[in-house]
């Protein structure tokens, strides 16, 4: 993919600005529809949801005290496993952007919410409401293109360090909860240009140690200790729930933006973008998950990513609902709206992380009968000096 | 008439001192949840726990009035006949806090204790109440207060006046009295119609064996009763403490004749709804500092219901600027007093105390929250 304005067949092209405008009116059409029916319902679905999760969680780990019964260590580690999925996507993801806010209830509020995981909900807000949803899939704005350190973009410069991207990119997302925390304390940044004396940063990085160490605590000490003899098999199957939630939700994740298809766009593009326009970007910028009604619920209805971009601070659990009409939209202004079943939308984002942990084109050129040659250049392109890294990358983009 | 507080035993404070100790070690395995999250699912209502009630049966009074049996947490401290408590209930899925007068005998044999709602029209919370509420519902809770109770020192001769729902929590105050407490009770009481009158039969009761004398208004026949005509009915009015609650007119006109009269301090109003004189200026952009939320408020709204139809998590106690329960800081700007119409400024940096249930904004402001 390339940044949308630098395509040659630009897919919003044909919209004049007053398209434009109106697509925005339409979409803030729907988007209030659901606020004025918002209810008694829709309460009812959170405060289930969260009853659900509790007593999952509760069950699971009581049945995981027996955890040195074989059946008793499946059993629990599926329940631990979807009680944190769920308290992770369709529970703290959602509250959290403030989507039940509106029924003033405190003990589920995004000012007060804390979830299940590493990166501090005061944090994590920041960096994601604040940031990711109003830059979403702007180059150099977004940092969730990549989270600063995969290259999911061709306009992202290729280095020879991102030959490593798929292995480290599976690491990331076994131990995800941890890369968002690090993410959301910008530590990367912060190291790179060392300021990590800078009080701010302390204090942060103070209440992310805290909150880790409360996690794993709780998952790797307390409840090991409670099962008693089962310490072991315990500690074992909260380490393969905690694995689980990571890789389920980092595969929702890569399926929100990452697929092939799915629109980036230059930082200059956004200097006075309208209402509108920025409906559009959400609409390009975003993929959404075929499936089932559980699929919905376990992905935190991140299923419907174009909708919940579109309206970030609806209830998930209208998503589906309004999702026709969004969907009708996309065809009434010749939009593609990006859908597909999970497994389509992983492997999509699977295949665009190993194409782009290859320089540009390099794939494309390759064959199998050109294999070593090619190989050779890939060698080169990453052991060459700057300048012949530049001239190689440069014929490879001329000759894909 | 006095009221005994039952003076809690001294194990009670060790035994809520060790339960938080144990709450803090079960913390370590339920975080980031907390043990009463957990708890909360089996039994809401346990001592420790955020005070709420369930709402066991809704008995209809009048047409538009019916009773609440509420079952308080175990927290829930007895109150003082003539209070009122808060109530969170959520209608159509939002929470709304509004003061109800409690209505029950003290030290009732089931533990409950009732409020009695009047439905006002297109009242959010009086008609959800009254019309659509479902026994086994829960409710939050904040313990009773308010000082529309009778002194230590009972007097003599009391005089109630009350209108509409502003029977209640006279009733409240009648139901607890002791037999040889005010034994000299005159009540004027003022609905609609006979049918209309809140705890008719109970009152006609009352009269009849002598208790109280009762002057009923129906005003639909007999139209209103002003001041002077409740003196004219009440010779005596001046040697008698009076306790008055209904209309905002009503109370105004009868502050007015008692103050008149130089009596004023015996007379006690209870208020179930801010006066408000001022609403037509202009308003403005009002700013949360702390989270961050920024919106449009009209002059006419108060600050706090803006905030609370922006999704922002907001103190607040009677809702009619009595209670200063939900006072916050003004930083900056402008706020008017609905109740008085004056505008309080503050420059950048200030700190001035606003109550927001009684403020609108006056152009742009922020508020430190
Ligand atoms: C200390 C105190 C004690 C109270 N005790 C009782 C009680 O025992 N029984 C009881 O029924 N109510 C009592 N109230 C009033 C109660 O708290 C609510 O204000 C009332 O039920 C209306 O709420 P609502 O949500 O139905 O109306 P809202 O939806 O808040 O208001 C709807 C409309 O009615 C107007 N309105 C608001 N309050 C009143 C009112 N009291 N009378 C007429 N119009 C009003 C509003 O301005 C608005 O236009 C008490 C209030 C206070 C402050
Ligand atoms: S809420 Fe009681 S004074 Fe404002």
């Amino acid at each position: 993919m390339t940044v949308i304005q630098k395509k040659p067949d630009n897919p919003i092209a044909h919209l004049t600005a007053e398209d434009i405008e109106l697509l925005g009116k339409q979409l803030d059409a729907i988007r209030q529809s659901v606020i004025d029916t918002r209810g008694e319902d829709d309460a009812r679905y959170i405060r289930t949801v969260i009853d659900v999760h509790r007593k999952l969680e509760l069950g699971s780990r009581a049945v995981l005290l027996a955890s040195g019964f074989p059946p008793a260590w499946v059993l629990g580690t599926i329940g631990l496993s979807v009680a944190k999925i769920l308290e992770n996507m369709e529970i703290g993801h959602n509250i959290l952007h403030g989507q039940w806010d509106w029924m003033r209830d405190p003990k589920i509020h995004s000012t007060t919410w804390e979830w299940d995981m590493a990166s501090p909900a005061e944090q994590w807000k920041h960096s994601h409401n604040q940031l990711h949803h109003t830059y979403t899939n702007v180059l150099g704005k977004d940092n969730d293109l990549g989270y600063g350190i995969m290259r999911v973009d061709e306009d992202q410069k290729w280095v020879p360090a991102y030959l490593l991207q798929p292995l480290w990119s599976f690491v990331n997302a076994c131990f995800f909860e941890y890369g968002i925390a690090a993410y959301d304390l910008e530590l990367g940044k912060v190291v790179a240009t060392g300021q990590t004396k800078d009080p701010e940063f302390r204090r942060r990085a103070k209440e992310v140690l805290g909150k880790i160490g409360r996690q794993v605590r709780k998952d790797y000490v307390i409840h090991p200790l409670l099962s008693g003899p089962n310490f072991v098999p315990t500690l074992a199957a909260n380490f393969v729930a905690n694995v689980v939630r990571n890789l389920w939700s980092n595969s929702v994740i890569l399926c929100g933006h990452f697929p092939e298809g799915v629109e980036t766009f230059e930082k200059k593009s956004i200097d006075g973008e309208t209402k509108g326009e920025w409906y559009v970007r959400q609409m390009l910028g975003s993929a959404n998950i075929s499936g089932s009604k559980a699929m919905h619920i376990m992905t935190g209805n991140l299923s419907h990513q174009i909708e919940h971009h579109l309206f970030p601070d609806l209830p998930s659990n209208r998503y589906a609902e309004i999702a026709p009409q969004v969907k009708a939209l996309f065809d009434e202004y010749g939009l593609n709206y990006h859908s597909a079943p999970l497994h389509k939308q992983v492997y999509s984002a699977w295949h665009k992380i190993f194409r782009l942990s290859l320089p540009n084109g390099w794939l494309d050129n390759t064959t199998p009968k050109n294999l070593p040659s090619q190989l050779v250049k890939l060698w080169k392109m990453s052991t060459g000096s700057k300048a012949t890294r530049r001239r190689l990358l440069k014929a490879e983009m001329a000759a894909a | 008439m006095t009221v005994t507080q039952p003076s809690p035993s001294s194990t009670r404070p060790r035994l809520s001192a060790l339960r938080d100790r144990v709450f803090k070690l079960a913390e370590l395995a339920t975080t980031p949840l907390l043990p009463s999250d957990y708890l909360d699912l089996v039994d809401p209502l346990r001592s420790g726990a955020a005070l709420r009630g369930r709402i066991e049966a809704v008995e209809h009074e009048t047409r538009d009035a019916a009773t609440i049996v509420i079952r308080p947490g175990r927290d829930w401290q007895p109150h003082v006949p003539g209070q009122y408590v808060r109530i969170g209930i959520d209608v159509d899925g939002v929470r709304q806090w509004r003061a109800y007068s409690i209505t029950s005998v003290l030290g009732r044999a089931d533990g409950c204790f009732t409020i009695t709602v009047k439905a006002i029209p297109d009242g959010k919370v009086s008609n959800h109440l009254v019309h659509r509420t479902e026994p086994g519902t829960i409710v939050q809770l904040d313990q009773a207060t308010g000082e529309f109770v009778l002194p230590q020192q009972t007097p003599d001769k009391a005089l109630f006046v009350t209108a509409g729902s502003g029977i209640t929590p006279v009733m409240g105050i009648l139901r607890n009295l002791a037999d040889d407490d005010l034994t000299d009770v005159v009540l004027i009481h003022s609905a609609p119609t006979a049918d209309d009158v809140i705890f008719g039969a109970e009152l006609r009761e009352l009269a009849a064996a002598g208790r109280i004398r009762l002057v009923e208004q129906h005003t639909d026949t007999d139209g209103m009763l002003d001041a002077a005509s409740i003196a004219a009915l009440v010779p005596d009015l001046a040697e008698r403490s009076t306790w008055a609650c209904g209309p905002l007119p009503m109370l105004e006109a009868l502050e007015q004749y008692w103050d008149d009269a130089g009596v004023a301090d015996r007379l006690y109003t209870e208020r179930f709804r801010p006066a408000i004189v001022a609403g037509d200026g202009e308003g403005g952009t009002v700013t949360f500092t702390a989270n961050g939320t920024t919106l449009e408020a009209d002059g006419s709204t108060p600050i706090l219901d803006a905030a609370e139809d922006a999704g922002v998590l907001m103190p607040s106690g009677c809702r009619m600027g009595i209670c200063f329960g939900c006072v916050l800081p003004l930083r900056e700007g402008a706020v008017r007093d609905l109740r008085t119409g004056e505008v309080t400024t503050a420059a950048p940096g200030d700190g001035v105390l606003v109550q927001t249930c009684v403020s609108a904004a006056a152009g742009a402001c922020a508020i430190d929250h």
